[in-house]
């Protein structure tokens, strides 16, 4: 396969209003297709903003060529595959925060976001339905798995995107950025980005993170979309605390030279995890406490 | 331990970014280009100033000066220093004529009613001209002050966004320090000036350098009361200091409404205050 150019799509959106933000990836788009891009990766509900609260079910897109937003989407996936963050909700009235992956005019993916954080500055869980599947899928790029910001800090998800041959890993995200110390950088950026390089060099795929970027109600998303090679080497970065499009050379080969030196998905066990995963979660017999075995 | 040991030393320079940003982003999210500033010639609304002023442009910021007929020369001065420095807009509304009927109206009313009354005589002079001048009101509360609860409630702490509110005041010096504030008034004990020697910290009963370490230990570390002790606080000051973070709690959110119908405002009819922006 050879090398192919990906874009990370790195913006701000306004609260709700999907022909706005739409606007706005359409306008990215044709940037991207002029500076080759095959690939263009938009952060979590790129096309409705991050902090919806009450308004997600009334600003939910239904992934297909007749829906207001999807339409312009499909017919630009023409010419260049596109990942977008979006709200749905199916026949039963729940909504998800969803990604779509888009590929010559067809909706090739969609996943939703299994982990909801509702915790400190989260509430996700009061407005969102959890996912319920993770799964790896085929592009002409190769076989892609996407998680949504707070997927990617449960290792468990990128493992069973590995385990799915997945060898590329798309991660999209509006994570409040913050921790202001002596540092550079705020200190959530640095540990995403340790977590992310962590996961290229474990699962020696590449990683390629979009983020948002602007301010919701005083929340700072502070731009700075990375993608890592497999072994673990930052390719490339966004601007911080500013929209931009962050361009790079995907070469699958360099996964193919990584698993050569480091061996670690011939060598995986699923099995033997999927049967020591058994035995921890089996509950104690009557009488003995799990601390005493 | 150095002044960069401190867990409460900042990134100047990052934490300026993202400040300017947010006043120029949030502002602009509501259609606004234009600020208005209460500067009292103290280091927060110095600070709060020159933030608006890099992020709007001088000529975008109306900088207000309110004294009251008690108030120190001092402050009135040094309020001048920044307008001067920034070349921001700046307007001179004196607020004796405005509460003194008031005052006389009740003879027997304490300082602190009376304190409290200067505040929120500025509150509407501030929200009044931001229309006048059609900005928005920009804070300049810090952290040690809205977690201490030392602050007028629709006073100094009205406004319509606040850049310094999760700053320590020891923080804000370290900041105001590097955008190139007036050393004078970094230096100077900090005061309300509501009243002839009155003193943040006198009335407060410690330095802000104490109290400061003791509520990042708290708030940000999340340490338990015993652990503060443990860390050489004095039992009685994590005691007293937890109680006023408390007692206060009721100015820093909405007033309860009584929920009596199947949808309410804040309870659940839940929108981001950046709504459709």
């Amino acid at each position: 396969m050879p090398p192919f150019k990906l874009g990370l799509a790195q913006i701000d959106t306004q609260l709700g209003n999907v022909q706005h933000n739409l606007a706005k990836h359409l306008e990215l788009i044709d940037a991207a297709r002029k500076q080759g891009v095959e690939l263009l990766a938009f952060p979590e509900l790129s096309l409705t903003g991050y902090m919806l609260q009450d308004q997600a079910p009334s600003v939910a897109c239904y992934p297909s060529a007749d829906d207001k937003a999807f339409g312009p989407l499909l017919k630009a996936s023409h010419d260049l595959d596109l990942l977008v963050g979006f709200v749905e909700v199916d026949e039963r009235f729940r909504c998800y925060i969803a990604a779509a992956y888009l590929s010559a005019g067809e909706v090739v993916h969609i996943h939703r976001k299994v982990y909801l954080p509702t915790y400190g500055l989260f509430d996700e869980g009061r407005f969102f339905s959890p996912g319920e599947t993770m799964r790896a899928f085929d592009t002409r790029f190769g076989r892609i798995g996407i998680l949504i910001c707070e997927e990617f800090w449960h290792a468990s998800s990128p493992y069973l995107l590995w385990l799915d041959g997945a060898d590329m890993m798309l991660f999209m995200s509006a994570s409040p950025v913050r921790g202001l110390t002596n540092d550079d950088q705020l200190e959530s950026v640095a540990w995403v980005e340790r977590v992310n390089q962590a996961y290229a060099s474990l699962f020696t795929v590449h990683i390629g993170h979009a983020v948002r970027v602007g301010f919701e109600d005083g929340l700072i998303f502070g731009g700075r979309a990375t993608a890592f090679g497999p072994a673990g080497n930052l390719l490339a970065s966004g601007p911080d605390f500013q929209e931009g499009l962050t361009v790079t050379e995907i070469d699958q080969d360099r996964v193919r030279q990584a698993r050569a030196r480091l061996p670690l998905l011939r060598d995986e066990r699923p099995a033997w995890v999927e049967r020591q995963l058994r035995q921890i979660q089996r509950p104690p017999a009557p009488g003995q406490s799990k601390l005493s075995r | 331990m150095t002044a960069d040991d401190s867990p409460l030393s900042i990134n100047t320079k990052l934490a300026r970014r993202v400040l300017v940003t947010f006043i120029r982003d949030e502002l602009g999210r509501h259609g606004f280009t234009h600020a208005v500033v209460g500067l009292s010639g103290g280091i927060d609304s110095s600070l709060a100033c020159h933030l608006a002023a890099e992020a709007l442009g001088p000529d975008n910021v109306l900088a207000l000066r309110m004294p009251y007929s008690g108030s120190s020369a001092e402050s009135m001065d040094h309020a001048g220093l920044v307008i001067e420095q920034l070349k921001v807009r700046s307007l001179d509304v004196p607020i004796t004529e405005m509460v003194t009927p008031l005052f006389d109206r009740f003879p027997d009313m304490s300082k602190v009613r009376q304190g409290n009354v200067m505040a929120r005589t500025r509150m509407a002079i501030l929200f009044d001209q931001s229309a006048a001048f059609n900005g928005l009101v920009i804070g300049t509360g810090n952290k040690t002050e809205i977690l201490l609860g030392y602050t007028t409630l629709y006073g100094d702490s009205a406004c319509a966004i606040n850049p310094n509110g999760d700053l320590y005041k020891t923080q804000i010096r370290q900041l105001a320090r590097a955008m190139g504030i007036p050393e004078v008034i970094i230096d100077k004990p900090p005061s309300a000036d509501l009243w002839p020697g009155q003193t943040d910290e006198g009335e407060l009963g410690t330095t802000y350098e104490q109290v400061d370490r003791l509520l990042y230990l708290l708030i940000d570390e999340r340490a338990a009361p015993e652990a503060a002790v443990a860390a050489g606080f004095d039992a009685s000051f994590v005691e007293e200091t937890l109680a006023r973070v408390r007692r206060n709690h009721y100015k820093r959110v909405m007033p309860p409404i009584a929920k009596i119908s199947s949808r309410t405002v804040g309870y659940d009819f839940l929108y981001p205050r950046d709504w459709g922006t």
